[in-house]
């Protein structure tokens, strides 16, 4: 089968889940406690991939994926709040501006060789946190009440739309480069790659979507608090990616998918929850460093008959 | 007389990130890795100073040569046990690593006695005022600097008229070349660790001293600061780091002095991004081709 008739199948399956979830939303059996579990599960979805193009296809190591975050979030939040603009357009601004944002980070520290990306993002989404808690414009420390606009459908469609621009991006030349950047980066310096366009481009549209995520964060808890916005919300990100594997995006989807059901569990136990996320991924990287699906997709199980060896993975 | 006041004090906060800045820079010179872990071993540093001069009433020089002697073992424990296996793995996995090693400190930490407060007792060294060309200094201050540059000096002592200091910069030269002119690689970097985590737990009892509160989660920003440190004075010179930390001491001690407290420490960051955007090499760094 054609690869764009898989693409379509894959489509389809997705809408016809879509739509029986939202039937079951509509008629009440799955209450509030469920329906918006599952929102939350769609905004980690949108995360876990987004920080998996910078991570797992690029090979740049981003901690700061939470101050992304937190400007989408806050800077939509401000649209729909004290602009009262359409909760669309509030999303598309929030994403630009922490679009935006990558790009003033990226260009620096991505042109030069090393970890500096590490720290540097480190820093940024610490100093995004100072700055909103002492922005009393946002309402500083105690946070910024919102009203809560995220539906189903809204976190259905931005996660769709997300998870179809990484992946086409992925498969698309520009993906391709990331691709060789990740596995040599002098390497693809010598082929002929700008290295330092491909780092930033994938690292910009990964803000975005994490900006996009931010949206759909802020609107969905009645009111946004800096200190939800912490390194520990950038390391919950990392984790996605890390145990799913690094390269593999149904990886970082059923990750995400698995431990936001997991830390639900593990919610009343916050130092546990962190003791066990910490040793696990000392572990998963000491025995098993390329994640635990390493760059293999889970839809690759399911492979359609006579089809070449495809899918985002090219190694 | 303000200005004088400002700069010791400036330089005696940067000490203190002197200190951790080597370490990293130690490490990442030998490894090439940033030590993520480095920051919780000076909360561990400043906890163990802490519970030495309230629990066993020793005085502060006993407290920070234990905090020391700690530090240095839980170092070599973290290398031996996590960072040793990737010596040859991605950079990434050895990052995400040493990422879960810092959090599993931290959090361990909060297990067994809680996120909670701790402040050092008043009164553990003489805190007077000294009045010199007419600006006040506390002695605290200059104690502080005392401490942090004989510190300074025995490390350079160490690593340049002693038989493991030579080591250390045959292995962070050409680790290959060093193993065979039969230098043991492994305990020379164990060695390393173990210099830059007392170095670190020093710097965490100096800093209980300075700050008096310390908290399990302190670690996370003087350690990313220090690392600022580190890449301003040029990552791998130690005395890059010196410089590099006592810099960003005096700037930070400037920007709250101007009254934008609040934005102290967005200073670091404002350094790292200019210092990468004109001279990624640092103060001290050579710019090096990198050779395939």
């Amino acid at each position: 089968m054609k690869k764009s008739k898989v693409f379509w199948v894959y489509i389809i399956v997705a809408l016809i889940g879509y739509g029986i979830i939202n039937v079951l939303i509509n008629n009440g059996t799955l209450d509030l406690y469920y329906s918006n579990l599952i929102i939350t599960i769609m905004i980690n979805i949108i995360l876990a991939v987004s920080l998996h193009l910078i991570i797992g296809i690029t090979g740049q190591f981003s901690i700061g994926h939470a101050g992304f975050l937190a400007v989408g979030a806050y800077v939509s939040a401000i649209c729909t709040m004290y602009f009262n603009l359409p909760f669309v357009i509030a999303l598309v601004v929030g994403a630009i501006v922490a679009g935006f944002m990558g790009l003033l980070i990226g260009i620096p520290t991505l042109r030069l060789r090393g970890d500096y990306l590490a720290i540097a993002t480190l820093g940024f989404s610490e100093i995004i946190r100072i700055f909103f808690l002492n922005w009393d414009y946002v309402g500083g420390a105690s946070g910024m009440q919102v009203t809560q606009m995220t539906t189903w459908t809204y976190a259905f469609f931005c996660t769709l739309a997300t998870i179809i621009v990484i992946l086409n991006f992925t498969n698309s030349r520009h993906g391709r480069a990331c691709i060789a950047v990740r596995e040599d980066e002098i390497a693809a310096d010598s082929m002929g790659i700008n290295t330092t366009y491909y780092k930033v481009v994938a690292f910009v549209i990964g803000a975005f979507f994490a900006g996009l995520a931010g949206g759909l964060f802020s609107h969905n808890f009645y009111v946004i608090l800096p200190v939800q916005f912490g390194f520990l919300k950038s390391f919950d990100i990392l984790i996605y990616v890390v145990l799913g594997g690094l390269g593999s995006m149904t990886g970082a989807i059923f990750a995400a998918i698995l431990l936001t059901v997991v830390s639900l569990y593990l919610q009343d136990f916050p130092e546990t929850r962190m003791i066990i996320y910490s040793l696990v991924l000392i572990i998963v990287m000491l025995y098993r460093p390329s994640g635990l699906m390493g760059t293999k997709e889970i839809t690759d199980l399911f492979k359609f008959k006579k089809r070449s060896k495809g899918g985002n993975v090219n190694d | 007389m303000e200005w004088l006041q400002q700069l010791i004090n400036g330089v005696s906060l940067g000490s203190i990130y002197a200190l951790i800045a080597l370490g990293y820079t130690m490490v990442y010179g030998i490894i090439k890795l940033i030590n993520f872990a480095h920051g919780d071993v000076f909360m561990i540093g400043a906890f163990v100073g802490f519970y030495a001069v309230t629990y066993w009433n020793v005085g502060f020089f006993p407290a920070l040569i234990i905090a020391m002697i700690l530090c240095a073992i839980l170092g070599v424990v973290i290398e031996r046990l996590a960072y040793k296996r990737l010596r040859n793995a991605t950079r990434i996995a050895a990052l995400i690593t040493a990422i879960g090693v810092s959090l599993l400190i931290e959090y361990t930490m909060i297990y067994f006695r809680g996120s909670q407060i701790e402040t050092y007792p008043d009164g553990l060294v003489p805190n007077t005022k000294i009045d010199i060309l007419g600006a006040q200094i506390s002695s605290q201050s200059l104690l502080i600097l005392g401490v942090s540059i004989s510190l300074m000096v025995l490390l350079q002592f160490i690593v340049h008229k002693t038989k493991i200091g030579k080591a250390m910069r045959a292995v962070s030269h050409d680790a290959d070349a060093a193993r065979l002119m039969g230098i043991n690689v492994d305990n020379t970097i164990s060695a390393t660790f173990a210099i830059g985590s007392a170095l670190a737990g020093a710097a965490g009892v100096i800093f209980g001293l300075y700050y008096t509160r310390i908290d399990p989660l302190m670690g996370l920003l003087p350690g990313v600061k220090a690392f600022v440190a580190a890449v301003l004075g040029g990552i791998g010179s130690i005395p890059g780091a010196m410089t590099g930390g006592m810099l960003l001491g005096v700037v930070e001690t400037v920007v709250s002095g101007l009254g934008f407290s609040l934005w102290r420490d967005a200073a670091a960051f404002v350094i790292l991004i200019i210092i990468l955007i004109f001279r990624p090499a640092g103060i001290f760094g050579k710019n090096t081709r990198e050779k395939v």
